[in-house]
């Protein structure tokens, strides 16, 4: 027993060499994003590659803040990706959970169709969703981009729920209709709360997935003041110059509400809440 | 307090027929076993009479009321899954007191009824535990407590003790015996376990393969099988199960040997004849009908199991009580308690 759980402390230190490299690797991006953001323009060329400039300034923060269009692409991309979390989850859920739970005829047909929606490059049907956009009129609007969005994340979202449910054994709910509930409070008060992790999973992925979307918002908005955070951050790159100081510190303001969200979603990510519902 | 009526239940998937035709009567108060071998639709029938599974043929009526179509909240039944089925985000009292909530009971009524449960489990002092936090026995007993509280007509048991060790198993299985003295409730009860189904059992019904092969109460099953199957399912170990030949007055076993068993009527149409291990025995070589070898000798302490080999009959099993000295590849002469044997017809069924 002890020599299996002995490991050699050369063991040990490679563990942890690996996973710093590893974090180092994955968080360096962030760490020069953050790095540009706060160098002052003079500098950001001539120490391009120092790892710390040698003097900080938070102009650009001010300069992005204050004298951009930054917050209103701010508030426009946190309707957008906010709306289209809450829509695409709702949405998901319903058919996980039907796809879960229930046998319906023309249930493997839907399930292929949304699997064959996922086969195509975006690219190939940006034309024809401009022209449909276009016609209803939603051009430059809000509205049409969660519409879009929530539309091309359902199949996916959808697929992500079904395994959260099914992870779910079918026992408990059946528990609870003897013990005198009907369906729809086994799920609600039974299912629901175990689907917790689930929800916040896909509320985190399809919220980030909106976040970043670059090629619809590009297609469908022209206007300045329906122009999500991606699109705004083009603008800080002119016919003649890039502004990169402003967009780096514009980027880092960018991660804040993904990493407030997933702070705030995180206790529910924590797995594991299922244990002891069944044994064997 | 329920009488429970089923009449000409049928279950199919699709075109997959699980259950025919089954009739079955069970009294207010009784305590019915399902056993049967795997995949034979025990769960499925308990199932639908918990409401879990659309009933697809014939009536199911409680108290003379047809119930095929009533939800499973309004049949006031409470269920045991071999699962146990806890729910995971409650702690214990919550999980026991889960029907009562539901049910809107006051307050007062719930603790104290939750109490009254958990200390007749044994379970008060983890009144505040999640279920992840117990061991598979408390687990069981949870599951039992859940059903206890709601005081409900009927009582349905999938497996419950099927997870637990044999120790545990044995007291639990006390448990659930004392529980349906105190609540002289109506209990149905599936198992694989024979003894849990002769100990726990007014009555047993055998399934195969959908249908019912036999409903009695264990001594009846045991002395007086309807067929080889019943006879063979009940009783351990097994009966034995051997070849004859028809005879001027008896049946030949395969080896030639005489025995003298059955009317005239029933030799005519018997095909095989079964014998329990206990209704064998061995004895001396003039009072011997087979004369074969020890294969193999199994000492319980309180019984002796030999396998003896029969040179033209085959493999026969006789069990000896207390300690019998004997060895593998020992010569053993054995007798048969014709009083005790069975002859079965050529589809199985009992002469
Ligand atoms: N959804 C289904 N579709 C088709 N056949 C099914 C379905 N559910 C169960 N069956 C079949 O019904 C039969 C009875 O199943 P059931 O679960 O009642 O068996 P059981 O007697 O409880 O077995 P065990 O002792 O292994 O629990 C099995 O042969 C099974 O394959
Ligand atoms: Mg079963």
């Amino acid at each position: 027993m002890n020599a299996l759980r002995q490991t050699s402390p050369w063991a040990v230190a490679g563990k942890y060499l690996a996973l710093a490299l590893y974090v180092a690797f994955a968080l360096f991006p962030l760490y020069w994003l953050a790095k540009i953001a706060v160098t002052p323009d003079k500098l950001i060329f001539s120490e391009g590659t120092a790892l710390v400039p040698s003097r900080f300034t938070f102009e650009n923060f001010q300069t992005v803040l204050l004298q951009t269009d930054f917050v209103a692409y701010f508030r426009n991309s946190l309707i957008v990706s906010l709306g289209t979390a809450a829509i695409t989850t709702m949405i998901a859920a319903a058919a996980g959970y039907a796809f879960s739970r229930f046998d319906f005829r023309g249930k493997r047909l839907i399930i292929a169709l949304m699997l064959i929606t996922q086969m195509f490059p975006l690219l190939m049907i940006i034309a024809p969703i401009y022209k449909i956009v276009a016609t209803l009129g939603l051009l430059n609007s809000l509205t049409s981009l969660i519409i879009v969005y929530t539309a091309f994340n359902i199949p996916f979202a959808t697929f992500l729920m079904q395994s959260f449910f099914d992870g779910i054994p079918k026992d408990l709910e059946e528990a609870g209709m003897i013990d005198g509930c009907t369906r729809f409070e086994a799920l609600r008060k039974i299912v629901l709360p175990l689907t917790l992790p689930g929800l916040g999973a896909t509320l985190g992925f399809i919220f980030t997935a909106a976040w970043s979307e670059l090629l619809f918002a590009l297609m469908l908005i022209n206007s300045n003041d329906a122009m999500t955070f991606p699109v705004g951050l083009l603008t800080f790159v002119s016919k003649f110059s890039v502004d990169w100081g402003q967009m780096m510190a514009a980027g880092v303001l960018a991660l804040v509400p993904s990493c407030l969200f997933f702070i705030f979603i995180q206790r529910y990510l924590v797995q594991g809440l299922t244990t002891g519902a069944v044994k064997g | 307090m329920a009488r429970i009526e089923l009449n000409n239940i049928a279950k199919s998937y699709g075109s997959v027929e699980v259950l025919r035709d089954v009739n079955l009567t069970i009294e207010d108060g009784e305590f019915i076993v399902l056993v049967g071998p795997s995949g034979c639709g025990k769960s499925t029938l308990l199932r639908m009479i918990a409401g879990l599974e659309p009933i697809t043929g014939g009536e199911f009526q409680v108290d003379g009321r047809r119930m095929n179509e009533v939800p499973p909240r309004d049949r006031d039944m409470a269920m045991v899954f071999q699962s146990y089925a806890l729910y995971p985000h409650m702690d214990v009292a919550r999980n026991m007191g889960f029907s009562l909530e539901i049910r809107k009971a006051q307050k007062e009524e719930r603790s104290r009824k939750i109490a009254d449960a958990a200390r007749t489990l044994g379970l008060s002092s983890l009144t505040e535990r999640l279920p992840r936090a117990l061991s598979g026995g408390q687990r069981q007993r949870v599951a039992m407590g859940r059903a206890i509280v709601r005081d409900p007509s009927a009582f349905l048991f999938d497996e419950p003790l099927s997870n637990l060790d044999a120790a545990l198993r044995v007291e639990m299985r006390l448990e659930i015996a004392r529980l349906h003295q105190r609540l002289n409730a109506t209990m149905i009860y599936v198992t694989h376990d024979q003894v849990e189904a002769l100990t726990l059992a007014d009555r047993i019904v055998v399934l195969n393969a959908g249908d019912i092969q036999q409903v009695g109460t264990p001594l009846d099953l045991y002395e007086r099988p309807s067929n080889k199957f019943v006879a063979q399912f009940i009783g351990s170990p097994t009966m034995n199960i051997l070849g004859i030949d028809q005879a001027e007055n008896g049946v030949k076993l395969k080896d030639g040997t005489l025995l003298k068993v059955g009317s005239e009527q029933e030799r005519r149409r018997a095909h095989e004849l079964g014998v329990r291990p206990e209704h064998l025995d061995v004895v001396a070589e003039d009072a011997a009908h087979m004369k074969g070898v020890a294969e193999l000798v199994e000492h319980l302490g309180s019984d002796t199991n030999i396998h003896a080999n029969v040179p033209g009959v085959g493999p026969v099993l006789v069990r000896q009580h207390g300690h019998y000295p004997l060895r593998a590849g020992e010569a053993v002469n054995i007798a048969v308690d014709l009083e005790k044997s069975h002859l079965f017809g050529v589809e199985g069924q009992r002469l």
